[in-house]
């Protein structure tokens, strides 16, 4: 399949300039090299070329830095009514991940499904306008079936099963040669599929016994040829009677078509492609089948393919992510094992059926070599298809493809194989869990697609790191959703750093009349004037200035708005969007400046590096900035016109404070930059030999509040101890003793002090934002009110220490983070959803004004949102719905903007198809809030219970939506999508969060539970399940690429890292003579083992023995050499899309902090807790 | 026809129960412009927490007299709304003054939607014992 060569286009395609990018991003030039295939092959379906068009997301090259990967930004000249400002671009992180979503318009592809071939350059135009017609009973657009009935009348009969891949990937070939080996396991291929072809929907997973060897086997297949053949034996299997396959396999596949397949494959999978069966990324589709996915998914998936590791097949020999993930050894044979078959001729390859496979070219197939340290690679794709039984602990992973081919379950295999492939095709395959430990796969890691039907199939999606819905298709009534028992809800990044959006200014800002929904790329055209709301569907007039485009500057076409391009857009709002002038940023700080506070020395650290960034503070000419100590007292400074120094003033009536002086306490930062610097200067020293026990934090923030009242803005607070005095005094509540208990008090804030305070702050619109750099036990479940309820965030350092470097260091960055991100003032947030869903419940630090308004005094690009989402009234007559959030804030430069994200999911009946589109990170971001609500409202172990009760429950509904045999059988079937749920629980179980047991401090829990709550979800997901690499392949690539770069230096920087494959969380992974690294979002932790060559250490770390590494060693060492700079590299790209780069630990295998790396090794057991497998068995034995 | 004791605690019982009752329906109204956006939950929380303990107070007076003249019937009826708002009071959300309900939890759709029905209910619950009372009352007065 891969053999397609992607360069071999139609004419019509051939000159779209983005081409030469996307090959360059997504495939080897050596691919692009190559001539085209035969005449004879060229029937490529007209939708073919389209997804080459589509610019690959860059999320998986986040650190290859190809300039080819960001899309030109958008230049829309000024209009006469509309003036289009370039893309914003997220300055503070200009390294940010491109989001699919942010594609520029006039970039995206036709639809898949779209024109024709002779359309095909204005082939978006088309589509886009057929979107303005009535909306064609899905199921029935004949233009579908154009190519499938071209590609079956006009090709050869073999031809059929030689329809070109989807994914042009050199990858899959290597894989190819794998499964053209592996094919002659499995002969149950069948062309003999004779009966009137059923709705794929009714198409049930059969025979969940189906072992995953056996699904592989088709998978394979369906690379090979006879893909009309597997589907339709399979149909006919499934739809008629079960007699017809054995049948079917005795027919040897002999590369005919079967007589009836001909005039009826198109309307077969037209309809099925329809029907928007969820294809998950990664997902292999059948080469014979016309896409049934939209164009991005695909080249999504070329994307995967190409950069991620690819798709792992069930029971793939070998990783199928070989040619990157490869592991040390493997690289050199990689050439001849992605070449040798591209140069052979289609017939060559394909010709002989499976029956008589040519054996592939072996250094390919082979196992990867043992690795550079004489071990194995164990690379996570493989061990997902490990058939050792559960007993097989220990045994490795590399052994398990070669058990029986047919699985446990091989005598059901030769029915399963076709069905299991088939459901494999439509994301609804299953997998055994107690069979298959390994599940942590690049299959089960990505969010799943969302497959909209025909009339948005163009549409782009907001982009899932911004907005996830649980469920990627929505449940139609309240009742299905309960037959589920999933969680919906959405998880939402609504202010994340993009690279590139769209800003529009416009006059008249077009919105429902009804609803206030803003116009977006979902709404539907009824015709040129008018456009009907996909919320609340009210038809509204569109106003005559939205015809132009400002694009192209033409007039006419709506569908070329960037309002109706682009799912995540930015407004500037005009004037009606304003309750009062936008306010200017204004900046207050409260230092602590108790004796603990001066002990654990952090008022150097911050003002060292408030100094250092004041200058970087978003703001305008009229930024101000004031500052505040407090101790037992409260001290301001006057930083008035006039005065050469700061002049201190201090509040000793902290029961009644009042401002001392009604200005010159917040100053202009432009105009008294000078005074502020000396004061920064000036203050650690002031304090530094006091010795007042007092904290009035209470006192302190009234005053505060006081100051800000008048314009709002952001108070930062750093406290190190409990405060005591004055106003909001608390008591300490913490046992120390009993910080393993199992049930876990005071959770609950003391007084409400501090969330009344917050309230009237949101009032005034003025956000706290609290540090706490505590010695001791400081309340934060008390304390961190002031931020939860005023849309502030919280930043925790336990234990902080001057002394302690690593501490200070992690701490400046963060705080250099916090001070230099964006920031957006007065912010409301409103989620809209479609007719008949509303907000249940908000998660996440803000007040909620109204039941969908969430008042945000402030709004940071590092704070997350969840929503619980529950029926109204059932969704039976909509095919898709919408969720939109507005966030209408004030930027630092003054200007009221609008961001609105709107994400589209389709609707469905069927409970397995609701089960098998969830979205398990989502899904853990919202049960993790959930399970924090629980625990503040009830108690711990409640919350604790309601996790694993939800985990049964869930596959309890899985084994009843798929009519599995109830009662105990020694299985746990999950749907893919649903396949790491148990993994991520039991890490949740064992988070410091919700862990009991474990000597826990009150404060940090608090602290972790903050976190579940705020943080986005892709930081949260590195939270609970940290990111498990095993480097070697790295430090092998650096000694390869070494070699290479003699030869020619230049490409060398711009090199691709390689893929790692992640690794579970199990100590079993690890080995004594490898290094590992560990991503736990704010820490990266750096495992030596014992017995690493002393030529890699040096290599990395620069030492000739792990004994010279200390116990605690922070931050990797400065060494020239290729393989330390490529670990620089590989950490550069994972600290890419987070607030701050993580600060990194080197662990040496004998050393005190060891404990530190164990216990985040949550699929193992400890003494208080199951390891994963235990924790299946207890789920399987609570599953009916 | 006698005017005793238990006449009188009747009249008295009547007309407490029309306060709450009163008491009820604001109770309701407040909940209705919650859910509609007419108000900030601040607001509506500051207006609605003022009057939980007067009508919680009022209620429990109201059923001592009962205690006092022996209406034991009328008691055990009320006996079950008492110990409800006594367990309501006790789980209140961490606040200092009086009061129930907290500004940051009240449009969560779950308490939105028991503080309606709450509310619904309590407002039959007095309907309800209104016209028992003036049944009571009459009774009281014609049998001697």
């Amino acid at each position: 399949m891969s053999t397609y060569n992607p360069n071999f286009v139609p004419p019509a395609h051939a000159p779209m300039p983005l081409n030469g990018n996307n090959f360059v991003n997504g495939v080897q030039g050596s691919v692009q090299q190559q001539p085209g295939p035969p005449p004879g092959q060229q029937y490529i379906p007209q939708k073919q070329p389209q997804q080459f068009q589509q610019p690959p997301p860059a999320a998986a090259f986040p650190g290859a830095g190809a300039p080819g990967n960001v899309p030109p930004p958008q230049q829309f000249n000024s209009g006469i009514t509309n003036q289009f400002l370039p893309p914003t671009s997220g300055a503070a992180t200009p390294l940010q991940q491109l989001p699919p979503s942010t594609l520029p318009p006039h970039l995206r592809p036709p639809a898949a499904n779209g024109p024709p071939l002779t359309n095909g350059s204005n082939g978006a135009s088309s589509a886009n306008s057929s979107r303005t017609a009535s909306p064609r009973p899905v199921g029935a657009a004949p233009q579908y079936a154009q190519g499938p009935i071209a590609a079956a009348l006009n090709n050869p009969p073999l031809a059929s099963g030689l329809r070109p891949s989807p994914q042009p990937t050199h990858q899959s070939l290597a894989n190819l040669t794998s499964n053209l080996e592996n094919l002659n396991l499995n002969t149950t291929r069948a062309n003999g599929g004779t009966s009137i072809l059923p709705q794929p929907q009714t198409q049930q997973q059969y025979a969940p016994t189906v072992t995953q060897k056996d699904g592989r086997g088709v998978a394979s297949a369906q690379t090979g040829p006879p893909q009309f053949n597997d589907a339709n034996s399979l149909l006919a299997a499934s739809g008629v009677a079960a007699a017809l396959v054995p049948n079917a396999m005795a027919t040897p596949f002999s590369g005919q078509k079967p007589p009836n397949l001909a005039p009826n494959p198109a309307k077969m999978f037209g309809s099925a492609s329809m029907a928007g069966r969820p294809t998950p990324a990664g997902q292999r589709i059948p080469y014979g089948v016309p896409p049934p996915t939209n164009p991005e998914q695909q080249s999504q998936q070329n994307n995967n393919l190409q950069n991620a590791p690819p798709p792992p097949r069930v029971g793939a020999v070998w990783p199928p992510s070989l040619p990157n993930v490869a592991a040390p050894g493997a690289q050199p044979m990689m050439p001849p094992a992605q070449q040798t078959p591209q140069t052979y001729p289609y017939s060559q390859v394909y010709q002989p059926g499976p029956q008589q496979q040519p054996p592939p070219p072996q250094s390919a197939v082979q196992p990867p070599p043992p690795g550079m340290f004489g071990t194995q690679p164990t690379g996570a794709p493989l061990q997902y298809q490990a058939q050792a039984p559960p007993q097989a602990y220990g045994q490795h992973p590399q052994q398990a493809p070669q058990t029986a081919p047919g699985g446990p379950y091989g005598t059901t295999a030769p029915l399963n194989v076709a069905q299991q492939g088939f459901s494999r095709l439509w994301g609804q395959d299953t997998i055994d869990l107690m069979q298959n430990r390994h599940i942590l796969t690049p299959a089960t890691l990505p969010p799943p697609k969302v497959v909209l039907h025909n009339q948005f199939h163009e549409s782009i999606n907001c982009s899932p790191s911004i907005m996830r819905c649980t469920l990627t298709k929505i449940p139609e009534s309240n009742s299905l959703l309960q037959k589920s028992r999933l969680p919906l809800g959405i998880v939402i990044h609504p202010f994340r750093d993009v690279n590139s959006l769209p800003v529009i200014q416009c006059i008249n800002i077009v919105r429902c009349r009804l609803c206030r929904t803003y116009i977006n790329p979902f709404v539907y055209f009824v015709d040129s004037k008018m456009w009907k709301c996909n919320l609340c569907y009210r038809v509204n007039e569109l106003p005559d200035d939205f015809q132009f485009d400002p694009a192209t500057k033409t007039y006419g076409d709506v569908t070329r708005r960037p309002e109706v391009r682009s799912s995540t857009i930015e407004f500037i709002a005009p004037s009606e969007y304003m309750l009062r002038p936008p306010q200017p940023a204004m900046y207050l700080f409260l230092f602590d400046v108790s004796i603990i506070a001066q002990q654990s020395g952090y008022l150097e650290a911050a003002c060292a590096v408030l100094n250092r960034h004041l200058d970087e503070m978003p703001g305008d000419a009229r930024t101000q900035v004031g500052f505040i100590c407090f101790d037992s007292f409260v001290h301001f400074y006057s930083m008035a016109e006039g005065l050469n120094q700061p002049h201190e003033m201090t509040l000793l009536d902290i029961e009644d404070p009042f401002l001392p002086r009604p200005d010159s306490l917040l100053v202009n930062l432009k105009e008294c930059k000078e005074l502020v610097r000396d004061l920064l200067k000036q203050l650690p020293k002031r304090f530094a030999h006091t010795h007042d026990p007092g904290s009035a934090l209470g006192a302190a923030l009234q005053v505060a509040f006081k100051l800000m009242q008048a314009s709002g803005g952001r108070i930062t607070v750093f406290q190190s101890c409990l405060p005591n005095k004055g106003p909001g005094a608390l008591e300490p509540r913490e046992d120390p003793n009993n910080r393993s208990a199992k049930d876990v008090a005071h959770l609950n804030p003391a007084t409400d002090f501090y969330k009344r305070f917050a309230l009237e702050c949101s009032g005034y619109q003025i956000a706290c934002d609290l540090f706490l750099m505590n010695q001791q036990y400081s309340d934060m479940a008390t304390i961190s009110g002031i931020s939860k309820h005023s849309g502030g965030c919280v930043h925790h350092f336990p234990l902080y220490q001057k002394t302690k470097p690593h501490m200070v260091e992690s701490f400046r960055s963060c705080f250099k983070r916090y001070l230099t991100r964006k920031i957006g003032f007065e912010a409301v947030m409103r989620i809209r959803c479609t007719r008949g869903l509303q907000v249940h419940t908000f998660h996440g630090n803000f007040f909620v004004r109204s039941t969908d308004l969430l008042s945000l005094p402030n709004v940071n690009p590092d704070a997350g949102y969840g929503m619980q989402i529950s029926y109204e009234e059932s969704l039976t007559d909509a095919k898709t719905i919408c969720f939109q959030a507005a966030l209408l804030y004030t930027n630092s430069e003054g200007e009221r903007r609008i961001r609105v994200h709107t994400v589209c999911l389709p609707v469905t009946a069927s409970l397995p198809e609701v089960m098998h589109s969830a979205d398990t990170e989502a899904i853990i971001g919202l049960l993790s809030k959930m399970a924090v609500d629980r625990s503040v409202a009830s108690n711990l172990s409640d919350a604790r219970d309601a996790f694993i009760n939800a985990t049964i429950d869930v596959y309890n509904a899985f084994k009843i939506a798929q009519n599995l045999p109830s009662g105990q059988s020694g299985q746990l079937i999950a749907p893919r999508s649903l396949a790491l749920l148990p993994l991520y629980i039991l890490a949740l179980l064992k988070h410091p969060a919700f862990r009991v047991g474990t000597s826990t401090r009150l404060d940090d829990r608090v602290y972790a539970m903050d976190c579940m709550k705020t943080l986005p979800l892709d930081q949260l997901m590195k939270y609970v399940y940290p990111e498990l690499y095993k480097i070697d392949a790295l430090i092998y690539h650096a000694r390869n690429s070494n070699i290479s770069s003699n030869q020619d230096d230049d490409e060398d920087e711009d090199e691709p890292l390689p893929e790692l494959p992640r690794l579970q969380l199990s100590a079993e992974h690890l080995d004594s003579r490898s290094i590992f690294l560990m991503d736990c979002g704010t820490l990266i932790m750096i495992y030596v083992g014992l017995n690493v060559p002393p030529d890699v250490l040096e290599a990395v770390l620069g030492i000739s023995s792990t004994a010279e590494l200390g116990d605690y060693v922070y931050g990797l060492p400065n060494v020239v050499s290729n393989e330390n700079d490529v670990l620089k590299r590989f950490i550069l790209r994972l600290n890419y899309d987070k607030p701050y780069s993580a600060l990194v630990q080197i662990i040496r295998d004998t050393s005190t902090a060891k404990g530190q790396f164990t216990e985040r090794l949550t699929d193992d057991r400890s003494e208080s807790s199951l390891s994963y497998y235990e924790f299946l068995q207890h789920i399987r034995a609570q599953v009916k | 026809m006698a005017f005793n004791f238990t006449a009188f605690t009747y009249i008295v019982a009547l007309i407490g129960d029309a306060f709450l009752i009163f008491f009820a329906i604001f109770h309701v109204i407040a909940f209705d412009e919650l859910k509609t956006d007419y108000k900030n939950p601040i607001d509506q929380c500051n207006s609605l927490n003022p009057l939980v303990l007067p009508e919680y107070l009022l209620h429990i007076f109201l059923n001592l007299l009962f205690l006092f003249c022996g209406e034991w019937f009328s008691l055990c009826i009320n006996i079950p709304l008492i110990a409800y708002h006594i367990w309501r009071y006790k789980n209140r959300p961490v606040m200092s003054g009086p009061g129930l309900y907290d500004p940051t939890t009240v449009l969560k759709t779950d308490t939105l939607y028991r503080n309606m029905r709450e509310g619904w209910i309590k407002l039959a619950v007095y309907l309800i014992s209104f016209f028992y009372y003036i049944y009571g009352m009459v009774y009281s007065l014609i049998s001697t």
